[in-house]
Parts: C-alpha cells; sequence; structure tokens
C-alpha cells in the first residue's frame, strides 16, 4: 500500500479544525493527520465563551469534537502541547517536550493572542487576558473571592466579559481610551444608547482614561488601576480585552513571511508552497480577522487545496458584529461609518430605543449599524455580502424586507421578542428554545445546519429570516451568510448553481453523470436536492438533446400528477383560460363517478381538481377525461387565469379569454426552474388579479400592459411593469421571453420574484426591451424548446411501470 | 416462518427508482440502486406515513416524498437528526430474478 501523506496541523481550534472537517468531507483517506494543540482540551466553541462566563452555559457544552471524534478520524491529537520550531527543511515540527512530527504539508491555525498593555504590574496576579477556556476559569473563580473588576478596553469582547462579570455578582468598570464604546463596530450615537443600557444593568464606564499602572496589595495581586491623569480605582481583578494580536511566532521563528498575520494568498498558501496558514494567525490581502464566519470561508478554501482539487480562492470576507449580550440588540457590518464618497439613511429614535444607519455608496449598500431593532440584519447582510444594486428598492429600504412585501411567519419578525416556547417554524412545529439549543448545543453556524439538525425553515421556508435572526442572535460575529454567489448547489458540490449551468452550457454536458463527473461531484449520484435541478438544468440548455431522466424528477413531475398526504393523486386537466364545456363537465362528471372520487374542487387557477384517486387508476382516468395535463404537479407553466373580458363584461376593454387561451396554449409543457402563473385581465379592474402572478397582463383601452414577477404565495408581491404593447403576437413575444429568461438563469426552485430580486428588474428591461435581437432570440429559443413537446398523459408518453403495483407470487 | 417469494426481474426496477409491491402485510417498496442492490422496505415514512416507494433514491438512501425525511435503504432507519424505523424485509436477486422474503404466508 502507498503511504499516505502527512498533514501536521499546529494549533487546535474553530478554524483549524473546521479545515480538517472539511478535508475530510472530500479526501477522507488521502493524509495521515496529527494535531498540535496547547491548551488541555479538544476544539470548542469558543465564541461561547461569553455565555459561559455569564453563567447561561457550562463548559461540557461547547466542544464541538470530543475525543471520540478525533479517534473516529483516524487523526493523532498532541494535547498540551505547545510547538516551539518548524524546521522546513527537514520538514519536522518540534514541540515544548521534544515530541516530533514530520510533515509533507503543514497547516498553522495558530490563532490569536491578547494584547497586553506594557504597562508595570501587568505579571501581577490578578490580571489576565481573555481568549480561552481557562481565562473563562479564572474569571469565574475571581468572582466568587473578590469584589471589583475592571475591564481595560470597550470592545466587543470588553463589554462580553463585563456584561459576564456583572452578572456574577462582580462590580465591574470598563475603562475605555476612545471616547465612545465599540468604536470599531458603532458610531457614536449607536453607542451611546448600548452605554445607557449596560449602565442601566449597573455597569460603571470611564472614557478617555489611559492607564498608567496597575498597583501591588503587597503580597503579589493586584489592588488598584492608576490612570495618566493620577487617578485610581480598586481592582481585584483586571481582564485586559484591548485587541488580539495574531500569533506568529512560531512561523516567524521558522523564518515565514509575516507581515501583522502570517501572509497568505487566496489560496490560503503562505510564502512556503508546503505550508498552509488558517484562521486569526493569517493576513490575507492586508487584512487579519478576528470573528469566525471569516475563517470559516479560509477553511473551506484550505481543504479545498489540501485535497488536491486546487479550484477554490478566498476573496475576503465582509465582516458583521453582533454583541452577545442577552436582551441587547446590536448589529453592523461593512463600513457603517461611511467615507466621502458614501451616503448615509439614519433613523433615529432614542425614546423608543431604536437606532437604524444604512451606508450606500452609488446604488449598493456598504454598511449597517443598527441598535433595538435588529430583525433584518441578516438581509441587509446578505445585500452587502452580494454587492446588490438597491436604486429600485432604496425608498423603503431603511423600513426593512417586511415593507417590501414579505409576509414572513404569521407576522412574527422579532425573534429577540419571542419566547422559547413560541412557534418558529409552522411546518414541521419547531419553537424558539428548540433552535436555540440545538445552536448551542451542537455548535451549528449556518442556517443550512440548522436546517438539517431543527428542520426549522427546512420546508416551505418563510420563517428562513426568523432561523437567521435567531442563529446570528445565538452565536453574534460568527454569523454570516453566504454570498449567494458562491452557495454551493447542495451538499454534494462546492459549486454554485451559476457554475454549474456555465460548465452544462460551455462544456456541453447533456447528461446528468457526465455533469457531475466533470464537476467532481462528492456523491455517487448526488441527492434528492441537485438531482432535479440537474436534470432541469440539462433540459433547458439542450432542448431536444438532454433526455429526461424521470428517476431525478419529485414523484408529482414523474407521476404527472400531485401526492397527497395519503399517498393517493390529485388530477388537474387543463381547461385554457377557464373556459369549460358541458361536454366537458359531463365528461369530468363521469370520470368521478367512475372512480368514485371522493372529492372534485374547483381550483384558484380555475380549473377542476379531482382528488384521492388511486395511482394505479390515474392512466385510466386519464384515458376516460381524454383532456391534456393541466401540470398542476409541475415546475411549469401552471394555469392562465382570466375574467371574462370585453366580449361579456360592460367594463372590458380587450378580450381577456381569448389571449389568455393564446397564451396558454404557446407555453404549454414548459418545463421551468419553479411554478409559473399567469394572469390576464380585461380591463384595469384586474378581476383576474393579475397583480400577483409570475406574468400578469392587464388588457387597457390602447393594448397591453405587462407585469413580471408577482407572487401570491409565501411571499405576497406585487409584479412590476415590464412594458405596454399592442398586439397579440406581441403579448406572446415579450411573456415568451421573459420566461425563457427565468428559464435560462433562475436557481432551480426560485420563483419568478426570487430570480428578479436577486438579478434586479434592470437586468430583465436590458435583455427584454432594449435589445431587440435579444428579446426575439430568447423568444425563439422557447419556441424551439417546445417544438414537438406533447401531452404528458397520453398513452404514448406514459410509463406503465410507474403506475403498475407489483405481487409477489409463492416459490 | 420467513418464506421466499418470487417478485419481479431486476430490469423491471428502474435504476435509481422503485416499485411497490402489494401484499397482504400491506405495501413494500422495492428499491434499486445504482450499482444494482435491491432493498425492500415497508412503504410507510415513520415520520408521517408518506409513501417511500414514491421517494428519489440516492446513494443508499430514499428521500420521502412528503416532507423529505432521508431513510436508509439497507435498514429503514432515518438518517440524523431524524429519528424514526421502518420494518425491512431481505431481498436477494439470483439470475436477475428478484426475491423477497416476508413473514407467514404472504400473497
Amino acid at each position: 500500500m502507498k503511504e499516505k501523506m502527512k498533514l501536521v496541523m499546529v494549533g487546535n481550534g474553530m478554524a483549524g479544525v473546521r479545515a480538517l472537517e472539511e478535508l475530510l468531507k472530500l479526501a477522507p483517506d488521502l493524509y495521515e493527520i496529527t494535531v498540535f494543540g496547547a491548551e488541555p482540551y479538544p476544539n470548542y466553541n469558543r465564541i461561547m465563551l461569553s455565555p459561559v462566563l455569564a453563567g447561561e452555559q457550562g463548559i461540557q457544552n461547547i466542544i464541538l469534537n470530543d475525543l471520540d471524534w478525533y479517534r473516529k478520524n483516524n487523526i493523532t491529537l498532541h494535547l498540551n502541547r505547545k510547538v516551539v520550531r518548524i524546521d522546513r527543511k527537514s520538514k519536522t515540527v518540534t514541540a515544548e517536550d521534544g515530541m516530533q512530527a514530520r510533515y509533507d504539508r503543514l497547516l498553522l491555525a495558530t490563532g490569536s493572542i491578547p494584547f497586553i498593555l506594557p504597562v508595570p504590574g501587568k505579571e501581577m496576579d490578578g490580571v489576565i487576558g481573555y481568549r480561552d477556556i481557562e481565562d473563562t476559569n479564572a474569571m469565574i473563580a475571581a468572582s466568587e473571592v473578590y469584589r471589583n473588576a475592571v475591564v481595560i478596553g470597550g470592545g466587543l469582547l470588553g463589554l462580553e466579559a463585563a456584561n459576564g462579570l456583572a452578572l456574577r455578582g462582580m462590580d465591574v468598570s470598563v475603562v475605555h481610551i476612545m471616547p465612545w464604546l465599540m468604536e470599531r463596530q458603532l458610531d457614536v450615537n449607536s453607542a451611546r444608547m448600548l452605554q445607557a443600557e449596560l449602565e442601566a444593568r449597573g455597569l460603571k464606564f470611564l472614557f478617555e482614561k489611559q492607564t498608567r499602572e496597575l498597583v501591588d496589595d503587597g503580597c503579589g495581586r493586584v489592588r488598584s488601576v492608576r490612570f495618566h491623569d493620577g487617578s485610581e480605582i480598586p481592582a481585584d481583578l483586571v481582564v485586559m480585552a484591548v485587541g488580539i494580536r495574531p500569533n506568529t511566532a512560531l512561523a516567524e521563528s521558522a523564518g515565514i513571511y509575516c507581515n501583522r498575520g502570517i501572509v497568505v494568498n487566496d489560496t490560503m498558501q503562505t510564502f512556503d508552497p508546503s505550508i498552509y496558514a488558517v484562521g486569526e494567525c493569517v493576513s490575507h490581502r492586508g487584512t487579519t480577522y478576528g470573528l469566525v464566519a471569516p475563517l470559516f470561508d479560509m477553511a473551506r478554501v484550505c481543504a479545498n487545496h489540501l485535497a488536491c482539487m486546487g479550484y477554490s480562492s478566498y476573496q475576503g470576507t465582509v465582516t458583521a458584529t453582533k454583541l452577545k449580550v442577552t436582551g441587547i440588540d446590536l448589529f453592523s457590518a461593512g463600513n457603517f461609518t461611511g467615507s466621502k464618497d458614501t451616503n448615509e439613511i439614519v433613523m433615529q429614535d432614542v425614546a423608543g430605543g431604536k437606532y437604524k444607519k444604512l451606508v450606500l455608496q452609488e446604488d449598493k449598500l456598504v454598511g449597517a449599524v443598527m441598535y433595538g431593532d435588529t430583525k433584518d440584519s441578516s438581509w441587509y447582510l446578505q445585500m452587502i455580502r452580494d454587492g446588490k444594486n438597491v436604486a429600485e428598492i432604496r425608498d423603503g429600504l431603511l423600513f426593512g424586507q417586511s415593507h417590501l412585501g414579505n409576509s414572513g411567519s404569521q407576522g412574527q419578525n422579532l425573534a429577540a421578542t419571542m419566547t422559547d416556547g413560541m412557534e418558529v417554524c409552522g411546518c414541521n412545529g419547531i419553537c424558539k428554545g428548540k433552535i436555540v439549543r440545538a445552536i448551542k448545543e451542537q455548535g451549528l453556524f449556518t442556517l443550512d445546519e440548522v436546517r438539517k439538525h431543527t428542520k426549522a425553515s427546512a420546508s416551505c421556508g418563510s420563517c428562513t429570516g426568523l432561523v437567521e435572526q435567531i442563529l446570528a442572535s445565538t452565536i453574534g460575529g460568527a454569523y454570516a451568510p453566504q454570498s449567494s454567489k458562491v452557495k454551493p448547489l447542495c451538499d454534494c458540490t462546492s459549486h454554485s448553481h451559476e457554475e454549474v449551468r456555465k460548465a452544462i452550457r460551455e462544456e456541453k454536458l447533456t447528461s446528468i453523470p457526465q455533469t457531475m463527473s466533470f464537476l467532481n461531484w462528492n456523491t455517487e449520484n448526488g441527492c434528492a436536492k441537485c438531482r432535479p435541478a440537474l436534470n432541469y438544468y440539462l433540459l433547458c440548455a439542450w432542448p431536444h438533446v438532454a433526455v429526461d431522466d424521470p428517476q431525478s424528477r419529485f414523484i408529482n413531475e414523474r407521476a404527472s400528477a400531485n401526492i397527497q398526504k395519503d399517498g393517493t393523486f390529485s388530477v388537474v386537466p387543463r381547461i385554457y383560460g377557464g373556459i369549460t364545456s358541458p361536454g366537458q363537465l359531463r365528461r369530468i362528471a363521469d370520470v368521478a363517478e367512475k372512480y368514485s372520487v371522493p372529492m372534485i374542487k374547483v381550483t384558484g387557477g380555475q380549473r377542476i381538481d379531482l382528488l384521492g384517486i388511486r395511482k394505479a387508476d390515474l392512466p385510466k382516468v386519464w384515458a376516460d377525461l381524454d383532456m391534456p395535463s393541466g401540470y398542476a404537479y409541475g415546475k411549469a407553466l401552471r394555469t392562465v387565469k382570466t375574467c371574462v373580458g370585453s366580449e361579456w363584461c360592460r367594463f372590458g376593454v380587450q378580450d381577456s379569454t381569448q389571449m389568455g387561451i393564446s397564451i396558454e396554449r404557446a407555453f404549454d409543457h414548459m418545463w421551468m426552474p419553479h411554478k409559473f402563473k399567469v394572469a390576464v385581465s380585461g380591463c384595469p379592474r384586474n378581476c383576474a388579479e393579475s397583480g400577483i402572478k409570475d406574468v400578469g397582463i392587464i388588457g387597457v383601452d390602447s393594448g397591453w400592459e405587462i407585469y413580471v414577477a408577482g407572487n401570491g404565495g409565501i411571499k405576497t408581491v406585487v409584479g412590476q411593469f415590464l412594458v405596454k404593447v399592442q398586439t397579440r403576437e406581441e403579448v406572446l413575444e415579450y411573456t415568451g421571453a421573459f420566461a425563457q429568461l427565468y428559464r435560462e438563469e433562475a436557481h432551480y426552485l426560485d420563483r419568478s420574484v426570487h430570480y428578479v430580486e436577486r438579478v434586479g428588474m434592470d437586468h430583465v428591461k436590458k435583455h427584454i426591451l432594449e435589445n431587440t435581437a435579444n428579446r426575439k432570440a430568447l423568444y425563439g429559443r422557447l419556441v424551439e424548446a417546445l417544438k414537438g413537446a406533447s401531452n404528458p398523459w397520453a398513452k404514448e408518453n406514459i410509463h406503465a411501470y410507474e403506475f403498475e403495483p407489483l405481487t409477489v407470487g409463492s416459490m | 416462518m420467513n418464506t421466499w417469494h418470487e417478485v419481479t426481474t431486476l430490469e423491471k426496477i428502474p435504476p435509481l427508482g422503485a416499485r411497490v409491491i402489494t401484499t397482504n402485510q400491506g405495501d413494500i417498496a422495492l428499491f434499486r440502486t445504482a450499482e444494482g442492490d435491491v432493498f425492500a422496505l415497508r412503504d410507510r415514512c415513520p415520520h408521517k406515513g408518506g409513501s417511500l416507494s414514491q421517494g428519489i433514491v440516492f446513494g443508499r438512501k430514499v428521500a420521502c416524498p412528503l416532507h423529505n425525511w432521508n431513510i436508509c435503504l439497507e435498514d429503514g432507519k432515518a438518517v440524523k437528526p431524524d429519528v424514526g424505523c421502518t420494518r425491512s424485509y431481505p431481498v436477494r436477486v439470483e439470475n436477475n430474478v428478484v426475491y423477497i422474503s416476508l413473514p407467514g404466508a404472504a400473497e
């Protein structure tokens, strides 16, 4: 057997171990892994130290990877062993006690060390930094015996330490050299609000005070803190929280280039190609990071390269801050102080305890600060990270996402005010307490992890915003939604939807196995999430070439009917434009009687739904109905809803029913990223509800107005005006061009409203209005794709095996 | 007493697909993986009773069509963090013929 490469990791913290986890997912057998940790504990959740100090959580609950995890993954773990030397020539590291390990690849994850002010007395008992379990234990022990605590540093860490010590009964003063708290995260207004709240909880603050020395009590323990202005305050415990410094001592001693941190390139490689570095110890493009979210991004990239896959790169991370002090809602992200080429939108309500500031550069959101009301923090952060153009929503931006039409979950959108027993996810019956517990105890950091472990927001997704808020307020700065541009399609791949679609187009991939193999899928045959997406992307990119894979379709599309909770199916035939006839109705009635259909329902889309049909009966029902499939089960063109229009209505100015029928016939059999609903109204009274459809058409005296990307589902959004046209042909061309643009560019399972929200209405207009050739080409591709498409209920299109049950014979 | 019963031939189950067997003990789902391995589970998801035979098969798992629980084809157990189990039945394939072992005299 070939000997495995040796990977040695120095440092056993969150960034390094996350890199190992990612590596084990990609290449479980590539390396023989050895880890050196200076602390006596396995990897723990450092950001949960504040809740531990505050007495809200025990140390045993914050361990992320127990010793068993290292054993199971065949990782040799050396705890309590600080590595003191790297010999790059012989590729060996040496620990304090002389133990050595050879490496082929070395991963430095040495983290950071608290900065200790160089003042007389800093070595005394009772003077500590705030970094690890040992420091936390020392603070807890001190709080049981002593009274006066002084925290030097009014930043994030200092305030969390101060809050924890106060909750443990100490008299706490926070000394800050700057004029206001958390000046790196807050502007003066929000900082003053925070200060008032913390003062109400008993903390004391001293601003613009510079420490001169720490005074001895005569027995080697600190007694007081003396400042440059001569004043002095009593202190039995001094916590230095004035900042952290990348821990580069080891790397520097080995001659690895450092500049503040260990300098790495976009692949997390140091100047020595065998040596990688991740976490707080690195300097990437001149920036060092002290929050968890960027570290995880780095870990993912590093693992990709350690696994010899070599295509991932780290581009830096927009970081966000949330203070983890129970009951205080505070958030900041990006460039929140602004500069001369930015401008600000501000809302301040001191009495109401609310403050919100958004910083914009041109038409992009670049920073945000919020105090008191942080419910939209993850929404803003996502826009900052995506660099989204917000020109269209600027007017309502400050008022948050709910203002733009998202109904949220039962109108409940302030996670902080919810009690543990309140339900967050209505689909799966998950309450807030359960989510918080899972995040804390299982060390969850991302929305996907929360979904996996609790099911919250994993079904309809309408409570996603709430779950994100709960996640953000539980883990603080560690939470950062991934930029949607790089978000992997599913767990089977690290490629995004865009990358997958691009590869399918440009590399002419025409089957699912071919796509998975070209893009290095990490599962044999995907999962229930990626296979339907790939099947759709292939059919969309290569109509008439790619072959549909029924086993990669959700059951509804495979059986051309909607599965119900008891395993029976429902059947909705097409009734073009909602216009039916006595003959059709008679046939439907006959079928309903013949198959004892338990319920017949008129749908919201002007059709008739036969519910409770046994799967084995479906082909017979379809044959007896002798009507085409209504695609009520599909990610496809659903119904075209119409009003009676000018033929009958005294107000009608256009023949909306005929237009609806034309559209429904033209775009029948059209597979889409998600369901697609159209409506046509014959006058602006809009009885067909064209305002909330994927495409809504409204007849006016002088022609037809076309609206797109409306939605009446989970998120009620009024469609946006696209264009006004004159003729039937134009309506078909513009509608078809929009449908095709959505087909070609949307992520699978994004409704048109999500798609347009992502790319912006300007993008849609550019492709459809400003460029005639492009519009005609889009429409042409759609017409070509639909050529020859036929009714899936027709006998020749039915796979018999799908519907026939097997029976057992005796042997 | 378990007895073996002939059910079908291998090619009648689509790869990464499933068929339903109706028996006097209720429906049984018969799955075929990409490699051609065949597994049988009671056709009821431990969550809300969804027909597993209607789910998407991937690797050695099936995703329930109702709420997307993932069920392991080998032992019928729900994949963590979900908890639950549906009954599994022994299956063997000989000369492309699929046999299932059922308790008692199933017809």
